[in-house]
């Protein structure tokens, strides 16, 4: 197959060991991402437990019907991206272009909503920290709150912003025909990793918009 | 193989030849090119690391201002800590050695991914580069482990610092990630993973621990810079925060960072020692399970950093007897290193020197590990010169005597040259006593009660302190003579035999220096590894 030739790096036997080598690397990787998050759960956990009441109180102030909304957008869209790498599988091309613009389409979304939260959140003071000032919830433990608040979906924010930018360029090499039935590695692990930008959410969803 | 095959391939080209300009080195993805780069930056974070320890020894002389006030006397060892273990200790044997060995050893092209191995050393460039412009405008006077609350308030530079370490943990993963990669995928027909070479077991368990646990301090980095930089109380107890939850995340990583430090330093002393003893290694197995021992308690064991911290007494004693635990693993290989010695027929080389050391320093060290593990005495000795002196025991007693015995043994290998061997005897020599006259007194410092990290101490301690510093000159001396007598080596050195030791190891099985794909033909093994009942199988035509 000459399609095969052009994908192998000179130190693989064969594309097959090469494929198998690049999804280890990615799943690594995607384990690095996991610890990443791990230290913030951690810091969740701990502080949940140390000011439970506060914690409670301060998750009802954020928007939860927004929050389910992102929740909808972003699974649906990681829905969209396994069905870009389906169509690439059976030599769909231009399916598959449009399913990958969709997935960035429903990223930037994400991102557009949590913005608009972000704003609502900044004007009423509900901020980390010394800049904390919001005055329904004067309790102890609650400027924590939003403090995790942020730098959880913050980093995760940053996540969806590269995963855009990883999307936007295999979107481009799938439209000039880079990627085939033969070999759509690469396709495949953006994404995996669009699926782990994902799965974060579901965990930051649950933990700080419904408990 | 002939001698005369071994000949004609010596005339032809090899890696460092192939192709000399300076782009060539700069765009290559090579690893052995790749980590020989690693190895001339860490010798130069040695260099600088090595210098500020010097002149904090010489502060020391006497009491009170020597030759610096408090406030760069703060700095300079934070710089030394942060420039010795992120620059040197965590890069140095797997950056350097492993980039070079692991694909030889595992009869692999490359290593999985060549760009990316080029990419970590620029991230390991541009993570030292903003590091040292921060040393340079205003620095950081927090030690290298950050703590906080001083860490969140303290006037000095600290964010690019932090930023620096940041991105050289990239640097630390991406190398993880490429190792288990490349064992897992690349390894020659016939090398079973119970054929693997040691050395290639110890940078396994390495790589795990670093792709696990680097992200870790990634995060509490940043957490540390976001909090200097913006107040986010995370940290804060007026703010409902708990200081202690950074140590908690802090030393998540950084206990088992000591064990990327050590680890591959065992892998080498496993190398050197079958090679030098001229015997298989006894209990092969054991030695590489170990490794996988201590990569995997090394993540239990972070609370020991906190006997003093206000942690409960449970959880202090299941750390301690956790911590203890790792003291087993590192006897088992140190029983087997020493039953490989008995009854070999020893040859008494430079690396073997070195290796002598590493024994001597890996049980003092160890063994005052698992005093120090003990909580009701690490009540007493905490925070003192007693730790300084038992982690540098471990750290540069054993790393940078294995990384010294890797830099000779395989020396020949990497440059095709000899060195003197006479020479590297003589600062073998100085440089364990030397080693040996800085920190034993320290021991008895914190023994007394000298607090580590301060700028003043007592009359009484002053001659303790004058015996270190000169142990510590005598060290530099020690560095000093290295670094001329391998210049030297490299400009007029003897040209290296094939295989100047008469070692099994994979490595040698190629030419020397190795061609640039390492080998002509895919290698095919047979038999174990360091097998010296075993004719030596060759590859070079």
């Amino acid at each position: 197959m000459p399609d095969t030739h052009v994908h192998r790096a000179h130190h693989f036997q064969d594309l097959g060991k090469q494929v198998h080598a690049e999804r280890l690397g990615m799943w690594l990787f995607l384990g690095t991402e996991v610890l990443l998050f791990a230290g913030l759960f951690v810091g969740y956990s701990f502080y949940r437990t140390l000011y439970p009441h506060a914690f409670a109180e301060a998750s009802h102030h954020l928007d939860t019907p927004f929050g389910t909304l992102e929740t909808f957008d972003l699974i649906t869209s990681s829905l969209a991206m396994a069905l870009g790498i389906h169509f690439t599988r059976t030599g769909r091309r231009r399916l598959s272009v449009a399913a990958v613009a969709l997935t960035i389409l429903m990223g930037l979304a994400f991102l557009g909503m949590h913005s608009v939260e972000y704003r609502h959140e900044y004007l009423e003071g509900m901020l980390p920290g010394q800049y904390y000032h919001f005055a329904e919830l004067p309790l102890a433990g609650a400027s924590l709150f939003f403090t995790m608040y942020f730098l959880m979906t913050g980093l995760h924010s940053l996540h969806v912003i590269a995963g855009v930018g990883v999307l936007t360029y295999l979107c481009v090499r799938t439209y000039r025909g880079a990627y085939s039935p033969a070999y759509q590695t690469p396709l495949e692990l953006g994404g995996l990793y669009w699926h782990l930008v994902d799965m974060i959410w579901i965990f930051l969803y649950p933990l700080l918009y419904l408990i | 193989m002939s001698q005369s095959a071994v000949v004609s391939r010596r005339a032809g080209k090899n890696y460092l030849n192939v192709e000399t300009s300076v782009k060539s080195w700069l765009l290559t993805r090579d690893h052995k090119r790749i980590g020989l780069m690693f190895l001339v930056l860490n010798v130069g974070a040695l260099f600088v690391g090595g210098v500020f320890a010097l002149l904090l020894r010489f502060e020391h002389l006497s009491p009170g201002p020597t030759i610096m006030d408090a406030i760069t006397y703060n700095r300079l060892f934070t710089l030394h800590g942060v420039v010795m273990v992120w620059l040197f200790m965590i890069p140095a044997i797997p950056s350097a050695f492993g980039n070079f060995l692991v694909p030889l050893m595992i009869g692999a092209e490359d290593v999985a991914f060549p760009r990316l191995n080029l990419a970590s050393v620029y991230l390991y460039v541009a993570g030292a580069l903003i590091a040292l412009w921060g040393m340079f405008h205003g620095g950081a006077d927090t030690g290298w482990t950050f703590y906080t609350p001083y860490s969140s308030m303290t006037p000095t530079k600290v964010v690019p610092i932090l930023i620096g370490v940041f991105i050289i943990g990239f640097s630390t993963i991406v190398t993880g990630i490429n190792f288990i990669v490349t064992i897992h995928t690349l390894r020659a027909k016939g090398l079973t993973w119970m054929r693997m070479p040691l050395f290639v077991w110890a940078i396994y368990g390495t790589s795990i621990i670093q792709v696990l646990a680097t992200p870790v301090l990634g995060l509490v980095l940043l957490l540390i810079a976001l909090e200097h930089s913006l107040g986010l109380g995370i940290f804060d107890a007026a703010r409902g925060g708990d200081p202690v939850l950074f140590q908690h995340l802090f030393w998540f990583y950084s206990h088992p960072a000591v064990y990327i430090m050590v680890l591959p330093a065992m892998g080498v002393v496993s190398e050197v020692i079958a090679c030098f003893a001229r015997k298989n290694p006894f209990g092969y197995k054991a030695i590489a399970y170990s490794s996988l021992g201590i990569a995997f308690v090394g993540f239990f064991t972070w609370g020991h950093h906190m006997f003093v911290s206000g942690q409960s007494t449970f959880d202090a004693g299941a750390f301690a007897v956790l911590s203890m635990l790792v003291g087993v693993f590192t006897a088992i290989k140190v029983f087997n290193w020493v039953a490989t010695l008995y009854k070999g027929s020893i040859q008494f080389r430079t690396p073997f020197a070195y290796i002598c050391g590493f024994l001597y320093f890996i049980v003092f060290g160890g063994m005052t590990g698992v005093a120090v593990a003990t909580v009701s005495l690490d009540v007493h000795w905490h925070d003192t010169y007693f730790v300084v002196a038992h982690f540098h025991f471990i750290m540069v007693g054993a790393t940078l005597m294995a990384f010294l015995a890797a830099l000779h043994y395989w020396f020949p290998k990497m440059f095709g040259k000899m060195y003197n061997e006479g020479w590297g005897l003589v600062s073998a020599v100085l440089i364990i006593l030397g080693f040996n006259a800085t920190f034993i007194p320290q021991f008895w410092l914190g023994n007394f009660g000298m607090p580590r990290r301060y700028y003043n101490y007592p009359e009484r301690f002053q001659w303790l302190h004058v015996a270190s510093t000169a142990g510590s000159t005598l060290l530099f001396f020690g560095f000093m003579i290295i670094l001329i007598y391998l210049f030297i080596a490299l400009r007029f050195g003897r040209r290296a035999e094939w295989n100047p030791w008469g070692s099994r190891g994979f490595e040698w099985r190629t030419a020397t220096p190795p061609p640039t794909h390492n080998f002509d033909q895919a290698p095919v093994f047979t038999h174990g590894p360091h097998e010296y009942h075993e004719p030596h199988e060759v590859d070079l035509a």
